[in-house]
């Protein structure tokens, strides 16, 4: 071992892992199970993303499932990568959460061999070289698909990016959601967002699509007022990753239940866009 | 044609090439001080390193040869990264990376042709000042536990020696600045060397911070903190001379102007 460390010529942490200890990878022991077992294991439901005018917001929902059954109230699926990114996870949480913290390693690991961040890009094509790593896994029904938010310093602007379980990276534009409950987070994401919204208005955007995906799939959890349980909201800006506070993810879920109170679809978009008025 | 040489003479002629590799070089200075540890090396290059961060709480120092400490920088970040992902980031100790290293040099010295020649400190940073560790690993794979403060590469005795002079527990970041310069300077022995912010690779572990806790300090903060620590050239440099010629009870210079710095270091 002390020979891998001294030898190793890649920047690269996973690329060292794969040679040094592949059995450390995530979902390495995938190959050696019989099929039909991930149905039974807990898995991550929706996360949702979208710019805004200085950055981009990510938030996923609490809910893990294993089969009809809610595995865990609390999840988390969204975590900090590095400074300037986060990425949430949906689909097998065992094998998603050690993807997260291999990314999370690879990305300091780079940082500290190199002296500098991998670029935005970099990112993006690094975690699509690790999901891919995981497509044996995945064709034995241990799926594991990320979602990649960061705020690329170079050109001033928050970006998404999806994957596909064989590795295919898709940059999103605007707005994105993956998960179980995508469909409906999408669709509403898709009447409230507007171009150039502040940081706030995106949160509240995230939180009524997480709202209208709980509302539509069973697998994915809305806000538990009884717990306080609420979203994990988290911003990424030209000053750097911020997870909002549980104070500030309660009150914001806490309107969103009591605006539902007198209308449970939530906020009505126009039927017809206003004629922009002539000048 | 092959012929004896005993062992002794073998490990002797090895340690003797090494030590002088080493003392050729520039030297470096690692200081506790009241919010963290400092480091401090003259390094004109911005980008070939001497000090680096191997973790959340733990740095790496190193003088001699740059292609030989880089392997081993390269090493220490794999060998932490990989028990941080393999336990969890709390499980890295400078103790277990400081052992790892020990280990590592002490089979290159024996094993190979050419011993390294390094010296290196590896540094970690504690919630409390006492609970700091500071390792010095010489080429052969020795480590020493040190206290308070170390130097290494080129003269670094005399450098013990000033900074022995200067150091005193609960330093502020301005008053190691200038301990760790009166050490530097005093090598060239009576004339006083100028050193300045783009000659010196300085960095801290801060220990208020969270996570990662390493930060170079470079450009306007240097030179601002190097103003404060040597207020007026010409006295400190008579300072440091006639502290050097054993006249001991002379104040260290940084004592004052150390004490505004406090609250704004944290």
């Amino acid at each position: 071992m002390s020979a891998a460390y001294l030898s190793a010529r890649t920047s690269s942490f996973s690329e060292f892992l794969t040679s040094a200890a592949p059995e450390l990878l995530p979902g390495a022991a995938g190959l050696t199970v019989p099929g039909g077992l991930a149905a039974g294991l807990p898995h991550g439901t929706t996360i949702v993303a979208a710019a805004f005018n200085d950055g981009v917001v990510m938030a996923g929902d609490r809910r893990a499932t294993a089969g009809n059954m809610i595995s865990q109230r609390d999840i988390e699926k969204v975590f900090r990568s590095d400074e300037y990114s986060c990425i949430g996870i949906t689909g097998v949480a065992g094998i998603g959460v050690d993807l997260v913290r291999l990314f999370q390693v690879e990305l300091e690991h780079y940082e500290k061999l190199e002296g500098r961040a991998l670029s935005l890009e970099g990112k993006a094509n690094r975690l699509a070289g690790m999901v891919r790593a995981n497509l044996g896994a995945a064709m034995q029904g241990f799926v594991v698909v990320p979602l990649l938010a960061g705020y690329d310093t170079d050109e001033g602007v928050g970006r998404i990016f999806s994957y596909d379980p064989t590795g295919g990276r898709y940059e999103e534009q605007r707005f994105h959601s993956i998960g179980s409950g995508s469909v409906f987070a999408r669709g509403s994401l898709k009447k409230l967002y507007n171009d150039g919204m502040e940081s706030a208005e995106a949160v509240m955007a995230c939180m009524q699509a997480l709202y209208d995906a709980a509302d539509d799939d069973s697998a994915t959890g809305g806000p538990d007022m009884t717990r306080r349980i609420y979203p994990i909201v988290a911003t990424v800006t030209a000053d750097g990753y911020r997870r909002l506070t549980d104070e500030e993810t309660g009150s914001a879920a806490q309107s969103v239940i009591a605006e539902r109170m007198s209308d449970p679809d939530g906020p009505n978009a126009a039927l017809q866009r206003a004629p922009k008025a002539v000048e | 044609m092959p012929f004896y040489v005993s062992p002794e003479q073998a490990m002797k002629d090895k340690a003797d090439y090494a030590r002088k590799g080493i003392a050729r070089g520039r030297s470096g200075v690692v200081i506790q001080y009241d919010a963290g540890i400092l480091f401090v090396a003259p390094n004109p290059s911005r980008a070939l390193h001497k000090i680096s961060e191997i973790y959340d709480r733990i740095a790496f120092a190193a003088v001699g040869r740059y292609n030989e400490y880089e392997i081993l920088r390269k090493a220490g970040v794999r060998y932490a990264d990989m028990t941080g992902y393999q336990y969890d980031r709390q499980d890295v100790t400078a103790r277990g990376l400081a052992n790892w290293y020990a280990q590592t040099l002490g089979t290159i010295f024996t094993d190979s042709q050419k011993p390294f020649e390094v010296e290196i400190v590896v540094a970690e940073v504690a919630e409390a000042l006492a609970d700091d560790q500071i390792y010095r690993i010489t080429f052969d794979g020795s480590v020493n536990d040190e206290h308070g403060y170390v130097a290494m590469g080129g003269q670094a005795e005399a450098i013990a020696t000033v900074l022995k002079e200067h150091f005193t527990d609960n330093l502020s970041l301005s008053g190691a600045i200038a301990a760790a310069i009166a050490g530097l300077t005093a090598q060239a022995n009576g004339d006083r060397m100028e050193i300045t912010a783009t000659q010196l690779e300085v960095a801290v572990l801060d220990r208020s911070r969270d996570h990662r806790t390493f930060r170079r300090l470079t450009g306007a903060r240097l030179e601002s903190l190097l103003a404060e620590a040597t207020p007026a050239k010409g006295d400190q440099g008579k300072a440091r001379k006639s502290a050097a010629d054993t006249e001991t009870g002379q104040p260290p210079p940084e004592a004052d102007s150390s004490k505004p710095d406090k609250p704004g270091s944290k």
